[in-house]
């Protein structure tokens, strides 16, 4: 299996819990264990968006009960012979392989997964990945010059795998005590994102775009709008070291000039 | 079955609250970190080669940058 995969590197690996959400994206070359019509093949595959049932496989490390899984989209590509070329959207977490077994149940003459390649992982897609050998060499290049666009050819802010996350804009003044852990009040939120529900998992951003915990909404993005108080979201992971922003300055002041 | 909207092509509407301004001198722009703090932060969208597994390929990549932690978004194993 090939395709995108992020790689987050020190204090980045906390946003890798949000990756599991936003859906992926696949090519996948399914082989026929009989002839069938183009026509069939294009309406199976058709049936098999939305909602579908899955069981993960013996391998997996998840719990091993049947679950829905959605699939957005489905789009038959090309075919070969017992060679099916096709591209699917889909939530994460949802095995390919028993895809393409069920498309070959359904069709009646079975099926696998011959090869798969993941073309999107949430906001990442293919176009923009880099390879190891790009990695190593572009490293290399950027350790010689300390040119900082070298870098920036390969590696981006982890803010990028959190595209997809409803968004919680928040005072400068809200932002340490979250970065403790504490939660979020109305008071410190300045705008949102509409589409959150109570329960969403959203990410609490600062006024320069910069991450600074994931947490989970207690109430949706037009209540969250007219609250005057109370409780906000529920952090889970904070991203933003302590310390980056001081703790409840009146604007415009320094920690030296507050009044005792 | 219908074609869904999938997560990377829902519109998304800001809702406005309140408005305030951020101080200059803490924090930055993610693009705008120093370098040290850009990579800490960091994340690459690695395409990965057939034959190691995800881990494996997160583990070179940990040895090329000489990070002591990596991580991985999503497992894709054969």
């Amino acid at each position: 299996m090939t395709g995108v995969l992020p790689v987050t590197l020190l204090e980045a690996t906390k946003v890798v819990q949000a990756l599991l959400y936003g859906g992926k994206e696949y090519v996948c070359v399914m082989k026929l264990h009989g002839d069938a019509q183009e026509a069939q093949v294009r309406k199976t595959l058709e049936e098999f968006e939305d909602l579908i049932y899955q069981r993960p496989p013996l391998r997996a490390s998840v719990k091993r009960q049947l679950r829905t899984r959605r699939i957005y989209y489905s789009d038959f590509l090309e075919m070969n012979g017992r060679n099916v070329l096709f591209s699917v959207g889909c939530e994460g977490g949802t095995y390919i392989r028993k895809l393409c077994f069920d498309v070959g149940e359904v069709l009646g003459c079975g099926a696998h997964m011959q090869e798969l390649r993941r073309t999107r992982a949430g906001p990442f897609v293919e176009k923009d990945s880099v390879t190891l050998q790009e990695v190593a060499y572009s490293f290399t290049e950027y350790q010689e010059t300390q040119d900082l666009k070298i870098l920036k050819r390969f590696v981006q802010p982890m803010e990028r795998a959190l595209m997809l996350v409803p968004k919680i804009y928040v005072r400068d003044s809200a932002i340490a005590a979250v970065c403790h852990g504490a939660s979020l009040t109305a008071p410190g939120v300045l705008s949102l994102e509409g589409g959150i529900k109570e329960g969403s998992l959203i990410a609490v951003f600062s006024l320069k775009f910069e991450a600074v915990a994931l947490a989970r909404a207690v109430a949706s993005s037009e209540q969250i709008v007219d609250m005057t108080h109370g409780v906000v979201a529920k952090v889970e992971r904070v991203l933003m070291p302590r310390g980056t922003y001081p703790k409840c300055w009146k604007s415009g002041e320094k920690p030296d000039e507050q009044e005792s | 079955m219908p074609r869904s909207v999938a997560p990377w092509e829902t519109p998304r509407e800001l809702l406005v609250r309140a408005e305030d301004r951020t101080d200059p001198n803490f924090g930055h722009r993610p693009e705008e970190r120093p370098a040290e703090e850009y990579l800490r932060f960091g994340l690459i969208n690695l395409d990965k080669p057939a034959g190691p597994t995800s881990h494996e390929v997160a583990a070179w990549v940990k040895r090329i940058l000489k990070v002591e932690q990596v991580g991985h978004g999503g497992t894709l194993e054969a």
